[in-house]
C-alpha cells in the first residue's frame, strides 16, 4: 500500500515529522517497506536556461550547449534533439547523483568538449512524461529554483505493507484512523451527508434471488452530462507517485477513492448499457466476458456477474468489462458501490486467475456501511471533477450485518501478554478504534467493533489491539521457567540417528549435500518411484514434478554437475525424507550416498584405487554399525535393486527386513544421467533398523584373557557360487567361543584349482579363556573347522 | 710356546684395526673362540702342575679379561657407527607432499539446526517431527486458514493429485501443521521445537521452492506474550553471540496466533554490507505471537483456561545472515567447492558447552 505523506495529511492532522510518522506506523503493525523523499533524492537538480546551442564540431548528434546557471555561464555537450537557444529545462551539476541511473555526474570532456553537468529528461529525475528529449518547462520558471519546489514533487511516498487481516488500512484514511489512535494526530472529519439527488435514475438493479446471500448490499447513482477529460493535476500526481497511471478523470476517481478511503467502485458508461437494468445474477454456463485488461474470461454458474440484457459485462468485485467500460467520450455514467461476499469474490478471483486491486479489497473485507455511508461524498467528489447532475441512489440488499458483540474480560490482557494496563487506558484504545463498550457482567465488557474490522473474532483480537496502540515495547521480558531440574535431552534416540551418521560420513570423506524432495518424474520412475500420487498437480517445473522415492538420482545429477565443474572424486551424501506413499508412514528417512573416481588417490608414493563396491559396502557397514547393528547379524541378499550392477551390488538384510542396499550403479542409469564412470552408491532405510533396546548406563563387566592367542591359517577349494560369507558362517560355527577373530587374507581362481572353483584363505585367532591350548586342542580345533567346511561349503583344504 | 704378551698385544691391534663388525667377530673367534689363540692357551693349563698353572692362569684370565672388555668397547662404537651410516643412508626428503587425504564437511544447514536446537534445549525444548506430504487440514484449516483465507493464497501451495476421498494432499507450506499434531497426541506442558522442511510454489533468486524453517511451541499455565519475548530475545543474542543485539517487536499477522510479532534484530548497512548488531536499519528474522484461542479450540484444548505461543523460523535465512552467504539458491545445488567453504567439520560440534559461534 502506498501513499504520500501530503495525501495522509488530508485525512490526519498532525505535526509529527515523517520519520515519527513511519515509526509508529510500524508499531501499530504497518511495516514500512519504503520511504521515497523526492526532497532528499532530487533536491540538487535546478532550473536552468539555455542561452546558445550550436552544433558539436566532432558528432553530428551532439550540441555544445550555452547555459545560464543562475548567473554562471556553462558549457554543457546535451545530445537531446529538443535542446535550443532560451529552452528552460532541468539540470542535474557536478556532484549530482542521478537515480535512475545510478550514476555521480562528473565534469568530462565528450569528444573534445568541456560538458559541466547533464541536461535532465524526465525519465533521468525517475518522473513520468515525455522523455524524448530534456524537459521543457515555461518560460517564468525561475532560474536557480530547485526543479521539484518548482514543480510541487516533493512529498514524501510511503510503502507500507498491510498484513491480510487489515482490510481497513488499504484506504489511506483507514491508516490515519489508526495513527490518530496512537495519538500520532488528529482524525480529520469527512462529510459523509446525504446526497438526495436531482433526478431519479433511469437505470435500475435487478438482484437475481439466488444471489441474495452473497450480494448484501448494492448502490448506484446516474450522472448525467458528465465531462470526462484529464484527472485534475494534484489528483494525477498522487496517482503518478503511487504507481498509477493517470487515465481519464472518471477512471482516475475510481482509483483514487480506491486508495483514498479503501472503497472500490465500479464505473459504466450508462449509455452502453442495453436497456435500464443491471441484473446481478450468477453467470451462465461458458458466458464470457472481455474485461478491462483486455483479456476474455469464461465464467463457470458459481461466480456473480452484473450485466445487462445483451449478457455480463462485469466480474463482481474483481474487474469491470470492456462493453460496458468508461471510455473518453462517456457522457453519462453508472456507478456503483457494492459488498459482495469475500469468500465468493476470492474463489472467483482464483479461478479466473485474476489479481486486481478491487478483488484484492474485497476479499479482504470492506466496511459494511460504505456503500450508504460514503455514497453522498463520492457522489459530490464526482461531480466536482466533472461536473453533471447527480440522479438520486438506487440500491438493493439487505445491508450488511456487521454488528456482533464480542465479550471481553480486561484482565486478559494482563493474563494473555503480562502487560498491566488500567482498565480505563484499556478503554480509551478501544474506542479511538472506534469500538463501542457496554458494561457486561462482573466487570467484564460486551465490545461491539466498528463496520471496518471484519477481522475481530475473539477476545484475543481486542487484545491485540490492546497492546498494539499501548506499544509492544511494554511485554516484559520473563524467561521460561525450569520444567526439571536437570538439563533433558532435546533429541530422541531416533532423532540422534541421523546426527550420528553425519558427523560419521563426514568423517569418513563424504561431504554432506542437501537436496530438493522432488525430482523429474522421469528419474523418480528409473528408482522405482514415479507414482502419480506422488506427482505434484503444480510443480514449478517438470524437472521437479515428482516426490523422491530415492535420494539416489538427485545425488547423481549433484555428481554430474560437479565432474562438469571439472571435480574427479565425488563422494556426497544425504540425509533426508524419501516417499512411497502420501500417508505419514510412507515417508521413511533415508542415508544415501554416491561416490566416484578414486576410493584412494595415487601420489607420488601409491598407486590410485578407484571406488569398488567394497567402498560402498564398509560405508553401509559402518553406517549399521553407527546404528547400533553389528555387521555380524547383517545378511546379503544379491543383486540389489535394479539400478544397480546386477553383479557388483546387495540388499543388506536384517532378519526379513530389508535395511539398504549398495553396490556399483547399472551402466544404463548412468548413461541416463550422462555419467561416463563408474559410480558406487549406497542407500539406508534408517526406519527399518530398530532402535537399539535401552542398556544399562553401566557397562558389564570386562572379562580379559591372559593367555596368549594364537593364529591359524586354512585356505579352501571350494565351487565359484559358494560365497564368502558362508565360508566365514561355516568357520565360526565351528569354534564359536574360541575364535576372537576372522579375516580372509587371500582369493585365487585360477588354473592351478580348476574351473569353477576358487580358494579363499582365511586366518583365525583363537583366543583362550582358561588355560593355554594344548597341541591337541588346537589339531581338534582345525579338524573342527575342516569338517565344517566341509559339511556346510563341500570346501576342501588347499592341499 | 707363543708369548702371551705378544698374543695380547696382537689382538689389541686386531681389536682396534677391525674396520666393521665382521671384522671384529672375526677377531672375537681368532683369540676367544672355541679354537681361538687364548682359549688353547687356557686349555693348556691342564697339563701344568698346580703353581705354574696358578701363575699362567691369572696372567692368562686377566689378558682374556682385557680383551673381552676391548672387543666390547669396539663392538658398541663400530655398532654405533654402523648405525649413523644406515640412519645417513636412509635419508629421505621430508619436504615430499604427504599422502593425499580426504576432508568432507558437513552442510552449514545441519549445524545451523544443530545450533537452534542447542539454544532451545537449554530452555528445555524438544524436537518434534511430522510429515511432509500433509492434509489441507492440518496445514491449513486447523491452523485457522480456512479455504478462502487470503493468508492462504499467499502461501504458494505445491498440491499432489487427490485421493480417492477427494482430499488433496498438500506438501507442508510451513513446520505449524505440527504444532497441531502435537497438541491433538499430547497433553501440556508443550515445549518443542520442529525444525525441517517445508515447500512452496516459488522459484527466483530469494525463493526455493523447498527450504527450511524451525517452528515452536510452548503451551504452559499462565505462558504468556511475556515468555515469549524473552525466551526469542534469547534465543536471537545466543545465535549471533551477541550480548547486546537489539531485538524488536512489532505487530503482526498470523492466522493461527493473536496477537502476533514480528521479530527484528538490529543491523547496519553502512557501506554496502550487512552487518548484524546494533545500527540504523532493523531485519526481521522471526514471526511469533500467542496460540490463536481458534487453534486450541481446533486442538481439542479449552482455550479459556489454556494457552500458550508458537513462533516460526526460516533455518537457510538464519544461515545466510549468520555465515555470510549471499544466494539462498547455492544450498541446495551440492557444488562441492561450496560445500567445503561454507560447510562445517564433522568434528565440530554446535552445544552450548562447546560454542555455537
Amino acid at each position: 500500500m502506498k501513499f504520500t505523506l501530503n495525501w495522509l495529511k488530508d485525512h490526519l492532522e498532525t505535526e509529527c515529522s515523517l520519520s515519527e510518522i513511519c515509526d509508529g506506523l510500524v508499531r501499530l503493525g504497518h511495516e514500512v517497506e519504503e520511504v521515497v523523499d523526492p526532497a532528499q533524492s532530487l533536491s540538487d537538480f535546478r532550473i536552468v536556461e539555455i542561452k546558445e546551442a550550436q552544433p558539436h564540431p566532432e558528432a553530428d548528434r551532439l550540441q555544445l550547449c550555452v547555459v545560464d546557471d543562475n548567473g554562471s555561464i556553462l558549457q554543457i555537450v546535451c545530445g537531446a534533439p529538443n535542446a535550443r537557444a532560451g529552452l528552460k529545462t532541468v539540470l542535474a551539476p557536478i556532484g549530482t547523483y542521478v537515480p535512475a541511473i545510478d550514476i555521480i555526474i562528473k565534469k568530462g570532456l565528450i569528444r573534445g568538449q568541456e560538458s559541466n553537468g547533464m541536461l535532465c529528461a524526465f525519465s533521468e529525475l525517475g518522473l513520468d512524461g515525455d522523455s524524448d528529449g530534456i524537459i521543457e518547462l515555461p518560460d517564468d520558471a525561475p532560474l536557480g529554483t530547485s526543479y521539484i519546489e518548482y514543480a510541487d514533487l516533493n512529498d514524501p511516498v510511503i510503502e507500507i505493507a498491510i498484513t491480510p487481516n487489515r482490510g481497513d488500512c488499504l484506504g489511506v484514511r483507514g491508516i490515519a484512523r489508526d495513527l490518530s489512535a496512537a495519538s500520532i494526530g488528529r482524525m480529520k472529519p469527512l462529510d459523509t451527508s446525504e446526497c438526495k439527488g436531482e433526478f431519479d435514475s433511469p437505470i435500475h438493479w435487478a438482484l437475481s434471488p439466488d444471489t441474495v446471500e452473497i450480494v448484501p448490499r448494492v448502490t448506484g447513482r446516474y450522472f448525467q452530462d458528465v465531462a470526462n477529460k484529464s484527472s485534475p493535476e494534484w489528483m494525477a500526481r498522487r496517482l503518478i507517485s503511487i504507481g498509477q497511471r493517470p487515465i481519464s478523470a472518471l477512471v482516475d476517481i475510481t482509483n483514487y477513492i480506491m486508495m483514498d478511503l479503501g472503497r472500490p467502485l465500479h464505473a459504466f458508461d450508462a449509455d452502453k448499457i442495453s436497456g435500464d437494468t443491471l441484473f446481478i445474477r450468477r453467470a451462465n454456463a461458458g458466458e464470457k466476458i472481455l474485461a478491462l485488461n483486455e483479456k476474455e474470461y469464461e465464467c463457470t454458474p458459481d461466480m456473480l456477474v452484473i450485466g445487462d440484457r445483451d449478457g455480463a459485462d462485469d466480474i463482481a468485485g474483481i474487474m469491470g468489462g470492456e462493453r460496458t467500460g468508461i471510455t473518453d467520450d462517456t457522457q453519462n455514467l453508472f456507478l456503483e458501490i457494492a459488498i459482495f461476499d469475500p469468500i465468493s469474490v476470492a474463489a472467483t478471483g482464483r479461478t479466473l486467475n485474476i489479481n486486481s486491486d478491487a478483488r484484492y479489497r474485497f476479499e479482504r473485507g470492506l466496511d459494511g456501511e460504505s456503500p450508504d455511508l460514503l455514497s453522498g461524498y463520492i457522489a459530490r467528489f464526482v461531480q466536482s471533477i466533472c461536473g453533471g447532475k447527480i440522479s438520486r441512489e438506487v440500491s438493493v440488499g439487505a445491508g450488511v450485518t456487521w454488528q456482533r458483540c464480542v465479550y471481553f474480560n480486561p484482565e486478559l490482557t494482563q493474563q494473555l501478554t503480562g502487560i498491566e494496563l488500567a482498565h480505563p487506558q484499556q478503554r480509551q484504545i478501544l474506542n479511538e478504534l472506534g469500538f463501542i463498550i457496554e458494561p457486561g457482567e462482573d466487570k467484564t465488557w460486551n465490545v461491539t467493533p466498528p463496520a471496518w474490522r471484519n477481522d475481530i473474532d475473539g477476545q484475543a483480537d481486542l487484545v491485540e489491539e490492546i497492546i498494539r496502540v499501548a506499544g509492544y515495547d511494554k511485554l516484559p521480558m520473563v524467561p521460561l521457567p525450569r520444567l526439571s531440574v536437570i538439563a533433558q535431552p532435546a533429541y530422541s534416540q531416533e532423532q540422534l540417528r541421523p546426527i550420528h551418521l553425519r558427523r560419521m560420513l563426514a568423517a569418513a570423506g563424504l561431504n554432506e549435500a542437501v537436496t530438493f524432495s522432488f525430482m523429474a518424474q522421469s528419474d523418480a520412475a528409473l528408482f522405482g518411484g514415479g507414482d502419480d500420487a506422488l506427482t505434484l498437480v503444480n510443480p514449478i517445473s517438470s524437472e521437479l514434478d515428482c516426490m523422491r522415492p530415492s535420494i539416489l538420482p538427485n545425488l547423481l545429477n549433484a555428481l554430474s554437475r560437479n565432474m562438469n565443474r571439472g571435480i574427479k572424486n565425488v563422494r556426497l551424501f544425504e540425509i533426508g525424507p524419501v516417499f512411497h506413499g502420501t500417508d505419514e508412514a510412507s515417508q521413511t528417512l533415508s542415508c544415501a550416498g554416491v561416490l566416484n573416481g578414486d576410493y584412494q588417490i595415487g601420489d607420488w608414493q601409491d598407486k590410485a584405487r578407484c571406488v569398488d563396491v567394497f567402498d560402498a559396502k564398509k560405508i553401509m557397514e559402518k553406517i549399521c554399525e553407527t546404528l547400533g547393528v553389528s555387521s555380524q547379524s547383517i545378511q546379503l541378499n544379491t543383486p540389489g535393486p535394479a539400478w544397480f550392477h546386477p553383479g557388483q551390488s546387495a540388499n543388506m538384510m536384517l532378519g526379513k527386513t530389508a535395511i539398504g542396499s549398495f553396490g556399483m550403479i547399472h551402466p544404463e542409469i548412468l548413461a541416463a544421467f550422462d555419467i561416463k564412470v563408474p559410480v558406487a552408491a549406497f542407500d539406508c532405510n534408517i526406519n527399518a533398523i530398530p532402535l537399539p533396546r535401552h542398556k544399562n548406563v553401566a557397562r558389564p563387566l570386562l572379562k580379559l584373557s591372559t593367555f596368549q592367542p594364537v593364529e591359524r591359517d586354512f585356505a579352501f577349494v571350494l565351487d565359484e557360487e559358494v560365497s564368502a560369507a558362508k565360508l566365514l558362517r561355516a568357520v565360526r560355527a565351528a569354534a564359536k567361543d574360541k575364535i576372537s577373530d576372522i579375516g580372509i587374507f587371500d582369493v585365487y581362481e585360477g588354473a592351478e584349482i580348476g574351473d569353477g572353483k576358487k580358494s579363499i584363505a582365511v586366518k583365525i585367532q583363537l583366543t583362550p579363556d582358561e588355560a593355554t591350548f594344548t597341541e591337541a586342542e588346537l589339531q581338534q580345533i582345525s579338524a573342527d573347522i575342516i569338517a565344517s567346511v566341509e559339511k556346510q561349503c563341500a570346501g576342501k583344504l588347499r592341499g | 710356546m707363543v708369548d702371551i704378551d705378544t698374543l695380547r698385544e696382537k689382538f689389541l691391534k686386531d681389536i682396534t684395526l677391525a674396520g666393521d663388525l665382521d671384522q671384529l667377530n672375526a677377531v672375537r673367534i681368532d683369540a676367544l673362540g672355541k679354537k681361538g689363540a687364548i682359549s688353547f692357551e687356557l686349555a693348556k693349563l691342564g697339563q701344568m702342575d698346580a703353581d705354574a698353572r696358578k701363575q699362567a692362569g691369572q696372567i692368562i684370565n686377566a689378558v682374556k679379561q682385557e680383551l673381552t672388555s676391548a672387543l666390547a668397547e669396539r663392538q658398541e662404537l663400530l655398532a654405533k657407527q654402523a648405525l649413523d651410516k644406515k640412519l645417513e643412508s636412509e635419508k629421505s626428503d621430508v619436504s615430499l607432499p604427504t599422502r593425499p587425504s580426504i576432508q568432507a564437511k558437513m552442510h552449514p544447514l545441519s549445524r545451523t539446526m544443530e545450533e537452534i536446537s542447542a539454544i532451545f534445549a537449554d530452555m528445555g525444548f524438544v524436537i518434534a517431527e511430522g510429515p511432509e506430504i500433509e492434509t489441507d487440514e492440518n496445514n491449513f484449516t486447523a491452523l485457522n486458514i480456512p479455504p478462502e483465507h487470503p493468508a492462504r493464497q499467499e502461501h504458494d501451495t505445491f498440491y499432489l493429485k487427490a485421493d480417492a476421498s477427494g482430499s488433496r494432499p498438500v506438501l507442508r507450506t510451513h513446520t505449524s501443521p505440527v504444532q497441531i499434531r502435537t497438541m491433538r497426541s499430547t497433553k501440556p506442558p508443550i515445549r518443542i521445537i520442529v525444525p525441517g522442511r517445508t515447500y512452496r510454489s516459488d522459484h527466483d533468486a530469494t525463493h526455493s521452492p523447498m527450504f527450511h524453517q524451525c517452528e515452536g511451541l510452548v503451551i504452559g499455565p499462565d505462558i504468556h506474550m511475556g515468555h515469549l519475548k524473552a525466551t526469542l530475545i534469547d534465543f536471537c543474542r545466543s545465535f549471533f553471540g551477541m550480548d547486546e543485539l537489539p531485538v524488536r517487536f512489532r505487530p503482526s499477522y498470523f492466522p493461527f496466533t493473536e496477537p502476533s510479532a514480528e521479530v527484528d534484530i538490529g543491523c547496519s548497512r553502512e557501506g554496502g554490507g550487512l552487518k548484524i548488531g546494533a545500527g540504523e536499519s532493523w531485519l526481521e528474522i522471526l514471526g511469533s505471537g500467542m496460540v490463536n484461542p481458534r487453534v486450541l479450540e481446533n486442538c481439542g484444548y479449552d482455550s479459556t483456561t489454556t494457552q500458550g505461543f508458537a513462533f516460526g523460523m526460516g533455518v537457510e535465512r538464519l544461515a545466510m545472515l549468520k555465515y555470510g552467504i549471499p544466494d539462498l539458491r547455492t544450498f541446495y545445488e551440492s557444488d562441492l567447492r561450496w560445500l567445503h567453504h561454507y560447510g562445517f567439520m564433522p568434528h565440530d560440534v554446535a552445544g552450548l558447552h562447546t560454542g555455537i559461534v
